[in-house]
């Protein structure tokens, strides 16, 4: 293997992709061929750096100059620059949007500053298609650690780490597999539950495409604490680039007896198999995925009896999903003392969040429990995009609630988010802003829930078609304040009678949003307005006189003949006529029509 | 929907598909994937010869194609748009983009062109936040999208 002198690691995530993140490495590596340096200096295809809003990006190592925004043909730059001549290129260095000054190495980006990464440590660091630069990290080090010891040994270190479940529901990992190991049956499994299915997202599939050894380490540690040989890999298969990914890594770690019969001269035996999801969100509750495996619809069921007991084919099955296994290894690492000290009393270790929406610095992030929203909107994501004012943010996905301006010194752990009306979930953060209408948003997650039911049970099946056509009915003008009441009400009979965890959270959006923003469910019903000007039914367009300068181009724009008026003489809209659509704002060129 | 006919070529693929995976039941969604993967759809006809090979009532099968929004009984269109519906490209007017496919498309969620050429679709977070509002057309992702940007882009098929 050649001595490499300098390596230009480029982001191989999906967002990155997307921006031609292929085509650079290939012109990269064709312009250091042509210096002729390629046994000095090496391209790697990493996983995701998490900084998406700045990608693609190119980091080079050994100085750790970190460019952004990186396109195709600044290869030759790079290369010709850079890496012969020792000079960066300064104009695709980050910018500090405060100081305008250039920064190169990330260490000192806000984006990164307050970040501490355990889940994401070799993201964007190593190359997830080769398990050497895994081992190089330290891969496989816990597993060959807990191997030396006894199960019970090992659970302890998870229990004393006091890591909980991420993918939403926050139960301790090591109490999980504890029953798992203590449930009689000679035949168990491990399942990593990779079916991300909350919209905005993306952690899951991040880890999976840029450290999936990190996941068969945790799952053959937990299959040696609970006394399974065998694993299993639920995935959306909407991920291609992870599966792919996965399917690398098992079979190079199959190569080097760290997968397969007699790991490491243990006398444990372990091996992981993939399944495939067919896109439903249901499937991510435990049962349901289970069912799902099976090969049949992914209807959940009444637990107990709880998977840790029956699961899998009937047999005790162990489900954590895959940012909780990503930080097993560590903790074996570290020490589970090292773990707890980081984090809150009740929440320790770090969360990550994939933060989007209406903020500067989209991406994934990886903070310590605790930290405070403001600190995440503020310091890490660069603030409201186009300076506009923090509305809201949406934690949990379908399943949580909205926070405001009155939790943003609100440190971030499972009870805090409970507590304030919202949950942690798998960790998506949407941003919104001024523009945003909050019973949209409410409609919005209503609409993704009657979609993603199962049907099985009827309160959610029925109760939550009833609250969308409740909350249709606010944004078009037509709801009265005892719909108010009805919503709430028929939301607390959700909660408490639907039969799993999709249902019993679904209408945490409606009653967040009614806590946080009641005048503004308010101004729809009383005053048929809409805050925002977000919600079409209740837009009043009108054309300023004194701006209109009758050139007529909104009348001719108009599909409905609502708006009248002589050439060079101010138009007027027919309030009865209109249909709302906007043309004429659009058409309009002297800033005349207004909506509101 | 129109019957079609299975010719004993196709059925053979589907019985080799169906005992790739030992022709267990418990295989039957990486079975419908497969058969998917290769006819681009699963008609009627393909489900029953499914549930034949593998020993369970069609009802079963159908109950599980139904279940899943990956699976469709309809055939695609030559090139297939998949809008991304995550919150993420949401708040970010993920629905404008989608209402200015439809108008230049004069098609509906779900719907296929009269031409064979596009098909409609939308999917819940690709998992390109950074990029949103985003649309796939076939594997291409398209990001950071405004409405007046589709027509451009749509008159790149063929």
């Amino acid at each position: 293997m050649p001595n490499y002198k300098m390596s230009l690691l480029c982001c191989g995530g999906t967002g990155c992709r997307a921006s031609e993140s292929v085509r650079i490495v290939e012109r990269l590596r064709e312009e250091i061929a042509a210096a002729g340096m390629d046994n000095d200096v090496q391209v790697v295809v990493t996983g995701c750096f998490g900084f998406c809003e700045q990608g693609p990006i190119v980091k080079v190592i050994p100085d750790n100059t970190f460019y952004t925004n990186v396109k195709p043909e600044d290869a030759e730059e790079i290369v010709k620059e850079h890496v012969v001549k020792g000079r960066k290129v300064t104009r695709l260095l980050y910018e500090d949007p405060d100081t305008q000054k250039h920064i190169s190495d990330s260490k000192h980006m806000g984006f990164y500053q307050k970040q501490l990464r355990i889940a994401l440590r070799n993201c964007g660091f190593i190359n997830p298609e080769n398990i050497d630069e895994y081992i190089a990290r330290d891969g496989y080090e816990a597993l060959a650690k807990v191997l030396q010891g006894t199960p019970q040994e090992a659970i302890e270190t998870v229990k004393k780490s006091g890591l909980r479940g991420r993918g939403g529901g926050g139960f301790p990992t090591g109490l999980k597999w504890e029953i798992a190991s203590k449930s009689p049956g000679k035949e168990k499994y491990v399942v990593c539950n990779a079916d991300e299915g909350d919209p905005g997202a993306f952690m899951d599939r991040s880890i999976l495409e840029s450290d999936p050894n990190s996941v068969i380490e945790a799952m053959a540690i937990c299959g040696y604490c609970i006394g399974a040989s065998k694993g299993l890999v639920y995935i959306r298969a909407e991920y291609p680039l992870a599966v792919k990914r996965l399917q690398i890594a098992m079979k190079q770690a199959r190569d080097y007896g760290l997968l397969g019969d007699d790991i490491l001269g243990s006398g444990f035996n372990f091996d992981i198999e993939i399944r495939y999801g067919a896109g439903a969100f249901v499937c991510g509750e435990e049962t349901a995925l289970i069912h799902s495996m099976e090969g049949k619809r992914g209807e959940p069921t009444v637990k107990p009896p709880f998977p840790a007991v029956s699961g899998y084919l009937g047999k005790p099955t162990n489900v954590n999903n895959v940012e909780t296994f990503a930080n097993i290894p560590v903790i074996f690492l570290k020490g589970p003392e090292w773990f707890a000290s980081i984090g809150t009393e009740k929440s320790k270790g770090t969360k990550v969040f994939a933060l989007a929406g209406k903020i500067n610095n989209v991406g994934l992030i990886e903070v310590p429990m605790g930290t405070t929203l403001r600190e995440v909107i503020y310091d890490i994501g660069g603030g409201i995009k186009g300076g506009k004012e923090f509305k809201a943010v949406q934690t949990g996905g379908p399943s949580g609630g909205c926070l405001t301006k009155k939790h943003l010194d609100t440190p971030i752990d499972y009870d805090n988010l409970t507590a304030a009306g919202s949950m942690m979930g798998s960790g998506g953060m949407i941003v919104m802003d001024e523009d945003d209408c909050m019973v949209s948003v409410a409609k919005f997650y209503l609409q993704f829930t009657v979609d993603e039911s199962c049907g099985k049970c009827a309160p959610c099946r029925i109760g939550n078609k009833r609250l969308e056509e409740i909350l249709d009915k606010i944004t078009k003008g037509k709801g009265t304040m005892e719909d108010l009441d009805y919503l709430k009400n028929l939301s607390k009979v959700i909660k408490d009678t639907a039969l799993c965890g999709l249902g019993q959270t679904s209408p945490n959006p409606v009653l967040s949003t009614i806590d946080n923003f009641y005048d503004e469910y308010v101004a729809h019903i009383v005053d048929k307005r809409c805050p925002a000007h977000k919600c079409r039914a209740l837009r009043v367009y009108a054309i300023d006189p004194d701006r209109c300068k009758g050139c007529t181009a909104c009348a001719r724009a108009c599909p409905a003949g609502a708006i009248k008026g002589e050439v060079k003489q101010a138009h007027v809209i027919d309030t009865e006529k209109c249909i709302r659509c906007g043309a004429c704002l659009e058409k309009c060129k002297f800033n005349a029509v207004t909506v509101q | 929907m129109d019957k079609i006919e299975l010719n004993k070529c196709q059925k053979d693929k589907i019985a080799e598909i169906c005992a790739e995976f030992h022709n267990s039941p418990g295989e039957l969604i990486n079975v419908l994937h497969k058969t998917q993967g290769h006819f681009g759809y699963l008609p009627e006809e393909v489900q029953r010869e499914i549930a034949r090979n593998l020993h369970i009532p069609v009802a079963k099968v159908y109950g599980v194609v139904t279940f899943y929004s990956f699976f469709t009984m309809q055939p695609k269109g030559r090139h297939s748009i998949s809008v991304c519906m995550g919150t993420a490209c949401y708040v970010r007017g993920a629905e404008g983009v989608l209402e200015e496919i439809k108008k230049e498309l004069k098609i509906d969620v779900g719907g296929v062109t009269p031409d064979g050429k596009f098909s409609l679709e939308c999917l819940r977070c690709v998992g390109a936040c950074g990029l949103a509002p985003v649309m796939l057309v076939d594997e291409k992702v398209y990001g950071r999208l405004e409405p007046k940007q589709i027509k451009g882009i749509l008159a790149q098929y063929e």
